[in-house]
């Protein structure tokens, strides 16, 4: 029996920057986790669907938009929806310090602003992975 | 109810579990796989193969679009590799599917190899009996990246198409062992580039000289996946693939030989890990090792000996 973290890489909302995303995808393969990557443009109900899929244990979203209040809370409410709770949501991107206790408090686990080093993204992730 | 009586009465979050559950080898997924067989067979399996960047993952989100016009579902289980090295994976090709994830009828699970080297995971197979039980029509295999060896498709499939694309090497490549006979179809994607005349002349040459054309003589197919050109020709490929396969009797010799394979692959490994539980214990393993290596015992009595053991 060997357990596998499994991780949604996505990208919601309508930008196209998607380097950070790719990135943080590459350093979580290389701390030994299976990354999902479902490219640009996804909306949430994209997003919690492929998570329903792929039965993963996190979903990692990036957003340089500006639109994170609407689409992060979205995609916590429709992952509960579908029965979800236990998996591990994660923000990244260009986010004001002040936006980040309301998402924590909608049900994002944690947000990485620019200048975190991947590695603290993986420690993140096996410390409170369910 | 359990895991798998939820599948089977539709419910896509207990599919998605059941999947993990025998992918990672948990307690459970010998049960499951017990109690989902009675109910696989139904589904027709296609592979699609072909080197990385043909355009499989393409090729393989059009072919199911134009499977649910004619309102059939489908399964789609897309392997990736898995680093040897750090054994993480990035699992890409939904990126071509996204059109597809909110289709109920489409279900798409990402795999890694972990390991394996043959172009699928060690679990595909009972990934694609599980997805068969849930009632899916067609499901598409989708190999990793294909060289020439990578051949394990065939183990799971009921027709094989062999993606390609013009500029890969000349004609003593399409003489060589390998890939380029497992096709039932083959489909040179990426039709719009330079090239494409000359695969699909010699692609026609090396066919000619299939021994066994009388009975099925591949097709060969041109394709933009892209733009979905020729994706309506290729499936009608496919049909008539499948019609063969069931007129021919066909598909009754390839379903059995895969049944005896799989028979034979799971008896050698349950077989493999009652020995290795068995010589794990308390570091045994090393101290037959040392009696090797001090000229107290050979390998071969070992071996017998813990077998004789084991299948007393």
């Amino acid at each position: 029996m060997e357990k596998r973290i499994r991780v949604l890489v996505a990208k919601p909302g309508l930008d196209g920057h998607d380097r950070g995303a790719k990135v943080v995808a590459r350093a979580l393969r290389d701390a030994g986790f299976e990354v999902i990557y479902t490219g640009l443009r996804q909306t949430p109900e994209q997003i919690a669907e492929a998570a329903l899929e792929e039965d993963v244990n996190v979903v990692a979203m990036s957003l340089l938009s500006g639109a994170h209040n609407t689409l992060f809370p979205k995609v916590v409410n429709l992952l509960k929806d579908k029965e979800l709770e236990n998996v591990l949501i994660l923000g990244g991107g260009v986010i004001p310090d002040t936006d980040i206790p309301a998402l924590k408090q909608a049900g994002v686990a944690e947000i990485f602003t620019p200048g975190t080093s991947t590695a603290a993204i993986v420690e993140f992730i096996k410390a409170n992975v369910k | 109810m359990d895991i798998v009586q939820e599948l089977l009465a539709g419910s896509r979050l207990a599919l998605a579990r059941a999947i993990t559950a025998v992918e990672n080898e948990y307690d459970e997924a010998a049960e499951i796989m017990q109690k989902v067989y009675p109910f696989t067979g139904k589904a027709q399996v296609i592979g699609i193969t072909g080197p990385p960047g043909a355009g499989k993952s393409t090729l393989t989100d059009k072919l199911a679009k134009e499977y649910r016009r004619q309102e059939k579902t489908v399964g789609i289980v897309a392997v990736d590799p898995t680093s040897p090295f750090y054994g993480g994976a990035i699992l890409g090709d939904r990126i071509r599917m996204n059109e597809l994830t909110l289709d109920p009828g489409v279900f798409i699970r990402s795999m890694g190899t972990r390991g394996s080297l043959g172009g699928l995971a060690r679990k595909t197979v009972d990934v694609i009996k599980i997805m068969d039980a849930f009632g899916k029509d067609i499901i598409f295999i989708e190999t990793v990246g294909v060289g020439q060896s990578e051949v394990d498709v065939i183990k799971a499939s009921d027709t094989i198409v062999v993606v390609l694309v013009p500029g890969q090497g000349d004609d003593i490549q399409a003489i060589k062992a390998g890939i380029l006979e497992i096709g039932d179809i083959f489909a040179i994607n990426k039709a719009d580039y330079d090239g494409v005349e000359r695969l699909n002349t010699e692609l026609e040459m090396m066919l000619e000289l299939n021994p066994n054309n009388a009975l099925w003589r591949p097709l060969v197919k041109r394709t933009v996946a892209s733009r979905g050109d020729g994706v309506e020709d290729l499936m009608q490929a496919i049909n008539e693939h499948v019609e063969y396969l069931v007129t021919s009797g066909e598909l009754i010799r390839r379903r059995s030989i895969r049944t005896k394979n799989e028979l034979l692959l799971l008896i050698n490994d349950h077989i493999s890990k009652q020995v290795m539980d068995r010589i794990s214990l308390g570091g045994e393993l090393d101290s037959l090792v040392n009696s090797i290596e001090d000229h107290q015992q050979t390998p071969y009595n070992i071996v017998r000996n813990i077998l004789a053991e084991i299948l007393r």
